[in-house]
Order: structure tokens, then C-alpha cells, then sequence
């Protein structure tokens, strides 16, 4: 008698138990709530990797001989706007990087100006949080130099990239979503990370970004924002659109591209 | 009429002989189960600390795999080496279309393709069939959706690996690794015996079924051991901000991709322990297994006399 109880009980602990999980992801994942508590572990990611990358470990660089065959362009291919294809056909020679927020000296940098600055060339590894990886020589101006130029203010912790390429349709209001991304200032002062305008030894093809993209090599591609057009050093994401720092952060992708 | 009657009769009698009878014997097998029941030792199998962090890798292992191949579906194809050859995947599942116009799903392993449609490359979504690598009954959550899927992922991770790291304290403080998991050259001995008798489902009684025998104590520590850490180390390796920090990772496992495919094999090598896991806690005894994973309590029975 005792058996056949407890028989009962553990198999509808057991059914119940499997019916609840079944049911409960998919709800779970719906909820306001829940995926806050999911997300409460990026902050401990981001924390742990801080600890034993710091601000100085530097990305794996590769040889010549790993460069991908094909190096894959995602996202954004073309923004194909009015704008974007004049820029394209006069060679961006009216293309303007502008450097504001909390700085001290606002900046206008044209793309012969930038390129006159020092470089940095590297072999490093992209890798898309889809889960594939390309290998491709990036050669750009270091962002800590055009950021030092503009003397950041002591408020300024984030640096927001704003790109050229629009993003899907336009909303209620009519408004088209550009692309937008952040790094933090740890990041933005890396030496691996620059305003980068040639892919293996060409300049930057439009599919990649053109005239001038991001490269973060210690971040995920979505991080590495392509087409940057201005920079803005703020203190906090609350005012920018869904105030989680990127387009695609406001559409549930975490803020911290380390893992 | 009247001898149908004392025909009737009789079968009666001889049905309540027979009902007699039959009653008597649960009663005498009921008897001599109460005394194999008494005879059977009831033995402290598994400790508290155990038991709870079984039942928390359980269900931590469950929401990692099925949010593991919701990440996977992002981008369904595995290769070998520090970066993507998208011509040649070690490992793809794809949605083509037939001359019908149906989606047909497609898994390539190396030179190898499969028809796989209705689970993987292609299987149906909302009654629809659409290109999708695993089916949604398996990902977490069920609709397409990576950054949820991530979400969970690694907010999951990081109580796999607390888990796992107080499961390796514990199992190293108290004695249980040594004493219970850790194989001796005498378990090692005793091996092809045991692997004869599991293909026979002969399960070990008496004294021998309050050890885990070389089989079992190989599994667990090639599980517990190798597999946990080695998902660990290539999931972490997949991380761009763990590969400045220890690039040596990277030369471990030969390259981010190769690391991605091991991961994923790792996963897979989880997913036939846990059938296998499971598959043996039913034919040695369901809810005595169980109940020894909740109580602690697990009932041996008694060895049978050798048969000289």
C-alpha cells in the first residue's frame, strides 16, 4: 500500500514537474519579468571577463595565411539611401565623421584627414553572434586617438556609434530607426579598436561599411557598428531610444558583446 | 433440467474451490513478500548535498541543451578550425526546396546527405513548414529567437558551473570521489564481467549494489570529470573577450570553430548519458532509484545463493 502511494505521488510530481517546465519556457520567456532575471546575469559576465581580460588583454591576432576566403557581411549590405549612394559616388569626399557629446573640442574629421592619422593594421577574428567566425586584416585609425583629440569630459562613460544605415521600415511617426551601438569607454580606448576604412588591403567595401566602420576585436560582430557617421560620448543610455545602448540590445540582445 | 441444475451446482463449488485457492495463494505470496520485503536492506545510498545538486544539474542540463540548439539554430552548420569555410561545413542542416515547391529538409555530415525533413533543417512552425536546423519542441524557447535563447543560455551557465565546482569541492572533502567515483585497478578488472552482465540487464544485488560498480564509476567520472569540463572550457572559448584573456585556449582545442563543433558534440555526449542514465534507472528498479535520489533511501535485494 505504502509502494503504490508514493508510486502515485512521485509520478505526479513527476508529470506535473514536466507539464510546468513544458509550458512554463515558452510563458516564462513572454513575461515582462523574467527575462530581467535572465538578463540580471550579464552584469556578472560582463564583471568576470572584465576581471581576467582588463582593459589591456589583446584579441588573438593571425597570420596572412588564416585570412578567409570569403569574408561574410551581415546585417546592413547596402543602406541604399538617396544620401548614402551620393556619398558612395563622389568617393565620400564630403563624408564628415562628427565627434560630440561630452567632449571638450567637438570634431569634423573628413576620411583623408583620418586616414592621415596614425594607423593600426591586424589580423583578427570576427565572430558573429550567429556563431560563425572570419578571419580578415583590418587596417583604421585607433578610436582612442580621435577620442583624445576631442578630449573627452570626465562625465562621458559610453561612446555611441550613429550609422548611416537604416534599419527596416519606417515607424507610426514615420521615423526610420538608424543603426546605433555603444561601447564603454574600457572598450573604446582598447588599442585593438578602431575607425577601421580597409579590409584586407582594400578600402572598405560597402557591404562591410563603408566609408568607415568599428572593429572591437574583444567584442561580437553586432558591436562593431558599420557606416559610423557621429560619435557621442554620454553618460547613460536612458534618453536614447529604448536606453539599452543599441539597436539591437533594444530588441533583447544583451549590452555586453564579450560573450 | 435437473441435472443441469446439479451440473450448475458443482461448477459453482468447484469456481469458489478454485476462488479459495487463488486467495490463498496472494495470501501466502503476499506473506512471502512481506518477508523479501523485510529481508531487503534499506541503505543511505546518496547524501543530502548529493541529492540536491543532482536535481539541480537535472533541470540546469535540460534548459542548457534545449537553449544550446536555439543558439545552434542561429546559424545550423559546425566547422573545423579558427574560422567559417561556408563551402565546406563539417556538419549543416539546411531547408531546400523539391520540385513540388515542399521545403525539404537536408543534414550533411561531411560528403553524406540526409532527408531529414519534419525534424531537422526543415520541420513545421505554427502548422507551417519553414527552414528551421532542430524542430521547436526541442529549443528553449520554442519560437526562433536567439537573444532569448541566450538569455537563458548563459544566465543557466553560470549555475552549471557553480554547481559543478561545489559538486568537485564536496566530492573531494568528503570522500566521495575517492571513495565512490574514482576507479581502482581491482574495478577495472572486474570490467568485461560487468559489461557481459549489463548486456544481460543482470543488475548487482546484496553487498555489490551499495557500490557503484567499474562501469558506473567510469561513467560518472568520464561525465562528471571530462565531458563537464570540457563543455565548459570550448563554451568559454567561444567568447571573444576569454580569448584575449587566455589565448591559450584557442590552441587547446585548435581554433573557435573547432571549439563551437566540440561543444556541440559535448552536448550531444550529455544528451545519450542522460537516455542512457535514464533508460537504466527503469530496468534496475524506477522508484527505488528515484526515491534514493530524494530520500536517500535505496532497498537492496538480498544476493542469491551461488550456485557453487
Amino acid at each position: 500500500m505504502v509502494d503504490v502511494k508514493r508510486r502515485g505521488f512521485f509520478g505526479a510530481v513527476a508529470a506535473g514537474a514536466s507539464a510546468l517546465a513544458l509550458s512554463g519556457c515558452k510563458g516564462l520567456s513572454e513575461t515582462e519579468w523574467w527575462p530581467k532575471v535572465l538578463a540580471s546575469a550579464e552584469g556578472l559576465s560582463k564583471r568576470a571577463e572584465r576581471l581576467v581580460a582588463g582593459s589591456w588583454a589583446l584579441a588573438p591576432e593571425f597570420s596572412k595565411a588564416d585570412i578567409a576566403p570569403e569574408f561574410r557581411a551581415n546585417g546592413t549590405l547596402n543602406p541604399n539611401t538617396p544620401d548614402y549612394n551620393a556619398m558612395v559616388a563622389n568617393g565620400f569626399r564630403d563624408w564628415r565623421l562628427e565627434v560630440g557629446g561630452l567632449v571638450a573640442h567637438p570634431l569634423k574629421i573628413s576620411l583623408s584627414a583620418l586616414r592621415a592619422m596614425p594607423s593600426r593594421t591586424q589580423i583578427t577574428r570576427h565572430d558573429c553572434v550567429e556563431g560563425w567566425s572570419c578571419i580578415g586584416e583590418w587596417t583604421g585609425t585607433p578610436l582612442r586617438l580621435v577620442l583624445a583629440q576631442a578630449n573627452p569630459l570626465p562625465a562621458a562613460r559610453y561612446a555611441m556609434f550613429y550609422c548611416d544605415d537604416p534599419m527596416g521600415n519606417p515607424d507610426l511617426s514615420g521615423n526610420v530607426p538608424y543603426y546605433y551601438e555603444s561601447l564603454d569607454l574600457v572598450e573604446a580606448f582598447h588599442p585593438q579598436t578602431l575607425l577601421a576604412y580597409q579590409l584586407n588591403g582594400q578600402d572598405l567595401p560597402v557591404a562591410h561599411g563603408a566609408p568607415v566602420r568599428v572593429r572591437a576585436e574583444r567584442q561580437l560582430g553586432y558591436k562593431q557598428a558599420k557606416y559610423v557617421r557621429r560619435i557621442e560620448l554620454v553618460e547613460s543610455f536612458d534618453r536614447i531610444n529604448g536606453g539599452k545602448g543599441g539597436y539591437w540590445e533594444d530588441l533583447g540582445y544583451s549590452w555586453w558583446g564579450g560573450i | 433440467m435437473a441435472d443441469f441444475r446439479s451440473t450448475g451446482s458443482r461448477a459453482v463449488i468447484r469456481a469458489a474451490g478454485a476462488f479459495n485457492t487463488t486467495i490463498g495463494s496472494i495470501g501466502s505470496r503476499l506473506r512471502e513478500g512481506r518477508e523479501k520485503f523485510k529481508m531487503r536492506e534499506v541503505f543511505y545510498r546518496h547524501t543530502l548535498p548529493v541529492r540536491v545538486m543532482h536535481w539541480i544539474n537535472a533541470g540546469v542540463l535540460v534548459i542548457m541543451f534545449m537553449s544550446g540548439l536555439q543558439i545552434f539554430n542561429a546559424h545550423p552548420a559546425l566547422y573545423w578550425g579558427r574560422t567559417s569555410d561556408f563551402d565546406h561545413p563539417i556538419l549543416s542542416l539546411t531547408a531546400t526546396q523539391d520540385a513540388q515547391g515542399n521545403v525539404r529538409g537536408v543534414t550533411q555530415i561531411g560528403d553524406w546527405h540526409f532527408d531529414t525533413t519534419g525534424v531537422l533543417g526543415a520541420s513545421n512552425v505554427d502548422g507551417q513548414p519553414a527552414a528551421r536546423g532542430f524542430p521547436d519542441w526541442i529549443t528553449l524557447p520554442g519560437p526562433q529567437w536567439l537573444a532569448m535563447g541566450r538569455l537563458w543560455h548563459l544566465f543557466f551557465a553560470w549555475f552549471l558551473v557553480a554547481n559543478g565546482a561545489a559538486f568537485a569541492l564536496y566530492a573531494f572533502y568528503s570522500g566521495h570521489f575517492r571513495r565512490d567515483l574514482l576507479p581502482t585497478r581491482t574495478d577495472l578488472g572486474h570490467l568485461p564481467q560487468e559489461i557481459a552482465d549489463h548486456a544481460r540487464l543482470r543488475f548487482p544485488k546484496g553487498e555489490a549494489a551499495k557500490r557503484y560498480n567499474a562501469l558506473q564509476k567510469l561513467t560518472y567520472f568520464a561525465v562528471i570529470f571530462i565531458l563537464g569540463p570540457l563543455i565548459v572550457l570550448t563554451g568559454l572559448t567561444m567568447s571573444p573577450t576569454i580569448d584575449a584573456a587566455f589565448p591559450q585556449l584557442l590552441w587547446i582545442f585548435g581554433g573557435r570553430q573547432t571549439a563551437r563543433t566540440i561543444h556541440f558534440i559535448c552536448a550531444f555526449s550529455f544528451l545519450g548519458f542522460f537516455i542512457i542514465h535514464i533508460v537504466m534507472v527503469v530496468l534496475s528498479g524506477t522508484w527505488n532509484n528515484i526515491r534514493s535520489m530524494i530520500t536517500g533511501r535505496y532497498a537492496i535485494e538480498p544476493a542469491e545463493p551461488s550456485h557453487g
